[in-house]
C-alpha cells in the first residue's frame, strides 16, 4: 500500500442518527476513516449501508451528527466529494449519451450559468477513457449493458477529480470483467491518494478488496484496519442469525483470500 | 382562394396563434413532467385550475384573463403542493395521492361553477368553456399574455437548462453538487402550471393533460438528445395545435381543443409504430428476422448432424418455407435418392460446419 498515512483523517462522522418513521436506520454512528485508504462498508440488508452514505451527503435527513470531510464540515467541501449512486437509482432511458452522462460531473464546478464547453468534454472524454468505455462515448446510455452503466457512473465521479469517493453498491449485478475494471481503477485512485469508502455486499470478496472495514448493522458493529474487523466475531455480531450461512469460518477466510 | 381567406381572417389567426403557442409551451415542459414521471402532474394541476377560474370570476365579476391566470395558477400549484405533501408525509402512493388532489379540486371546481350559474350573472356567460376550451373566443390581447408567458418560460429554462437537465436525470447527484434540487423541481413544476394555464383557453383543463404528455411521448420516439427531445415536442406541439385548429375552422362547429387533442394522439401513434429504433415496426422486424436467422441455423444444424436419416421430411408450412428460401440461396437441394427428402449442397456443408462451430463454441 502506497499511502496508509493514518494522521490524516478523511472522514469523520460525530454521533449521527438516521430514522426512518420511529425506527432507527442509523444509531450513533461514530467513526473516522483516515485518507488514502479503500474502506469498504459491510452489513447484512437492512443495516443502513446506503442510509449511511445517503445521510453523509445529506440526501437523507439525519436527527443528529456532524460530518467532517479533511477537518471541515461537508457543506463546505462538496467539491472534494465525489459520489456514484446506485446504477438503479436513475432511468437510463433519459435521452443522452454516455459522454454528457460524465460531462454532468462538472456542472458543480461550472456553476450556475456556465455552460460544458469543449474543454469539459475532453476531460469527459479522458475519463471515459480510464474507465475503458471511450469507443461508448456517443452511445445512447440506455443501449448500455449494466456494466457499462455503472462505468459510466464511476467515470462522472472520476471527473470531479474529488479525494474522497463514496460508492454505492458499486460491484452489484455487473459482471466479472467490469468488477475486476472497477477495482483497478479504485486501487489506482487510493494509491493515487485518495480515499475510497464503498458499500459492498459480497463477503466473499470483502477480504480482497479492502483495507479498511466498516461492519455496520444500524450500529457500528467494527470499525479499522480490515484484517482487525473481518473476524467471525464481530460478524457473527453484525450479521446474527444469518451467520449460520458462513458458519464455516475458516472456509469463508480461505475463499476470500483465494480470490485474488 | 379558401386559404388565402382562411388566413385574413381575424379569428382564425388569433386561433392558430395560440395554438402555436400552447405546442411552444406544452411540448418541452411536457418533456421535463414525462422524464420525470410526473405526467399525471399535469392532470392534477390542469383539473385543479378550474375552482382557481371560478374564485377569480366570483371576487372580480368578469373573466379577465389576467384574474384568471393568477387564480389558476394559485390552485394549481396549491393542488400540486397538497399532492407532493401527501406523498411524503403520509402513506398513500403517487398514484392515489394524485386522483384524491385532482378529483376534490375539479369537484370543488364544479361546485363553484355551479354555483355562479345560479346566480344568474349575466357575464358569467361562457364560463364552462374552460372546461373544454373554447379557441374561437380567444382575444388579441389574451395571446400577448400567453405569448409572454410563453417566452419567460422558454428564456428561463435555457438558462437554467443544466440544472433542470441534471435533477431531471438523477436528483440526488445534483444535490451532491450542491444544487438546491427542491427549488429547481418547484420551478419545474411550476412551469408545468404555467403551461397549463396557457392552454386553458385553447383546449380546457380535461384535455390539457393531453398536451403535456403528448407531444413528449412522440418526440422521445424521434431523439437522442434531450435538447432535441424539447425541439421535436415544440414541433409536434405546434404541428398538432395549427393542423387541429385548421380542421376545426374549416368543417364548421368541430371542437378546437379535442380536435388538437386527437392531432397530437395520431403523432404518438405514428410516433410509436414508426420511429426508427424505438418504433413497435421495427421491433417486429427485428424480431421476425432473429427468428429467421435462427431456424436457418436450426434446420442447417439438424440436417448436417443427421445427414443420414430420410424420414425427417419437414411438416409444418413454415419449415417448409424456409427450407424452399434455403435451396433458393443455394444451401439445400432435393436428395438425390428422388424421395422426399432433403440435402445438403456444398456451400449448404460449409454453412452448416459454422453454425456448428459457433454453437459448441457457445456451449463449452
Amino acid at each position: 500500500m502506497a499511502t496508509s498515512d493514518l494522521t490524516d483523517t478523511a472522514l469523520s462522522i460525530k454521533n449521527l442518527t438516521v430514522s426512518y418513521h420511529n425506527q432507527p436506520v442509523l444509531w450513533d454512528i461514530d467513526l473516522d476513516i483516515p485518507a488514502g485508504v479503500m474502506a469498504g462498508i459491510v452489513g447484512p440488508n437492512g443495516a443502513g449501508k446506503s442510509t449511511l452514505i445517503k445521510s453523509l451527503l445529506g440526501l437523507v435527513p439525519s436527527l443528529s451528527g456532524e460530518v467532517m470531510v479533511h477537518g471541515r464540515p461537508y457543506a463546505t467541501q462538496r467539491k472534494r466529494v465525489g459520489y456514484v449512486p446506485q446504477r438503479s437509482s436513475v432511468d437510463w432511458d433519459f435521452p443522452t449519451t454516455a459522454l454528457d452522462v460524465v460531462t454532468m460531473g462538472l456542472y458543480g464546478r461550472l456553476g450556475w450559468l456556465k455552460r460544458p464547453g469543449r474543454k469539459e468534454r475532453h476531460e469527459a472524454q479522458e475519463a471515459l477513457e480510464m474507465v475503458g468505455m471511450s469507443a461508448l462515448a456517443e452511445r445512447q446510455i440506455s443501449q448500455l449493458s449494466g456494466g457499462q452503466q455503472q462505468r459510466v457512473f464511476l467515470a462522472r465521479a472520476l471527473v470531479q477529480q474529488a479525494d474522497v469517493y463514496f460508492l454505492d453498491e458499486p460491484m452489484a449485478g455487473v459482471d466479472a470483467t467490469t468488477e475486476r475494471a472497477i477495482i483497478d481503477i479504485l486501487r489506482r485512485l487510493r494509491d493515487a491518494g485518495k480515499t475510497l469508502i464503498v458499500v459492498h455486499h459480497d463477503l466473499q470478496t470483502v477480504r480482497t478488496y479492502f483495507d479498511w472495514l466498516l461492519l455496520l448493522n444500524v450500529r457500528v458493529i467494527a470499525s479499522g484496519k480490515a484484517e482487525e474487523v473481518f473476524k467471525i466475531d464481530h460478524l457473527r455480531q453484525a450479521y446474527g442469525g444469518q451467520i449460520a450461512l458462513l458458519n464455516d469460518n475458516e472456509s469463508l477466510m480461505f475463499a476470500a483470500s483465494k480470490v485474488k | 382562394m379558401v386559404w388565402l381567406e382562411l388566413l385574413s381572417d381575424y379569428t382564425f389567426q388569433n386561433v392558430v396563434i395560440g395554438a402555436s403557442l400552447l405546442g411552444l409551451i406544452s411540448g418541452p415542459l411536457g418533456c421535463f413532467a414525462v422524464l420525470r414521471r410526473q405526467s399525471l402532474l399535469g392532470d392534477a394541476i390542469s383539473h385543479a385550475a378550474l375552482p382557481g377560474i371560478c374564485l377569480s370570476f366570483i371576487i372580480t365579476g368578469s373573466r379577465d384573463i389576467g384574474g384568471i391566470i393568477i387564480g389558476s395558477l394559485i390552485t394549481g400549484s396549491a393542488a400540486a403542493l397538497i399532492m407532493l405533501m401527501l406523498t411524503r408525509l403520509s402513506r398513500l402512493k403517487t398514484d392515489a395521492a394524485l386522483g384524491a388532489c385532482l378529483s376534490i379540486f375539479f369537484a370543488v371546481g364544479i361546485v363553484l361553477l355551479t354555483y355562479i350559474q345560479s346566480t344568474n350573472n349575466a357575464s358569467q356567460g361562457g364560463l364552462e368553456a374552460f372546461l373544454f376550451g373554447q379557441a374561437a373566443a380567444t382575444l388579441r390581447s389574451d395571446l400577448w399574455v400567453m405569448g409572454s408567458i410563453t417566452l419567460v418560460t422558454l428564456l428561463l429554462l435555457a438558462v437554467f437548462w443544466k440544472q433542470a437537465k441534471l435533477v431531471t436525470f438523477d436528483a440526488e447527484y445534483a444535490r451532491t453538487l450542491g444544487m438546491p434540487i427542491t427549488v429547481i423541481e418547484a420551478s419545474l413544476t411550476a412551469m408545468v402550471a404555467l403551461a397549463v394555464v396557457v392552454g386553458l383557453q385553447m383546449v380546457g383543463v380535461i384535455l390539457m393533460a393531453a398536451m403535456i404528455v403528448a407531444p413528449a411521448a412522440a418526440a422521445r420516439q424521434w431523439s437522442r438528445h434531450l435538447g432535441g427531445m424539447l425541439t421535436i415536442a415544440a414541433g409536434v406541439g405546434i404541428v398538432s395545435g395549427v393542423s387541429g385548429a385548421t380542421i376545426s375552422t374549416l368543417s364548421r362547429g368541430l371542437a378546437t381543443g379535442p380536435l388538437i387533442v386527437l392531432t397530437a394522439t395520431v403523432i404518438v401513434l405514428i410516433s410509436l409504430a414508426l420511429a426508427p429504433g424505438r418504433g413497435l415496426l421495427w421491433g417486429v422486424i427485428k424480431h421476425y428476422r432473429q427468428k429467421s436467422a435462427l431456424q436457418k441455423q436450426q434446420l442447417l444444424y439438424a440436417l448436417y448432424k443427421h445427414t443420414a436419416d430420410p424420414s425427417c421430411t419437414p411438416s409444418t408450412l413454415g419449415s417448409r418455407r424456409m427450407l424452399n428460401k434455403l435451396k433458393q440461396q443455394g444451401y439445400l437441394t432435393r436428395s438425390p435418392r428422388g424421395d422426399d427428402g432433403w440435402g445438403l449442397t456444398a456451400q449448404g456443408q460449409e454453412e452448416a460446419r459454422r453454425v456448428v462451430a459457433a454453437f459448441e463454441e457457445l456451449a463449452s
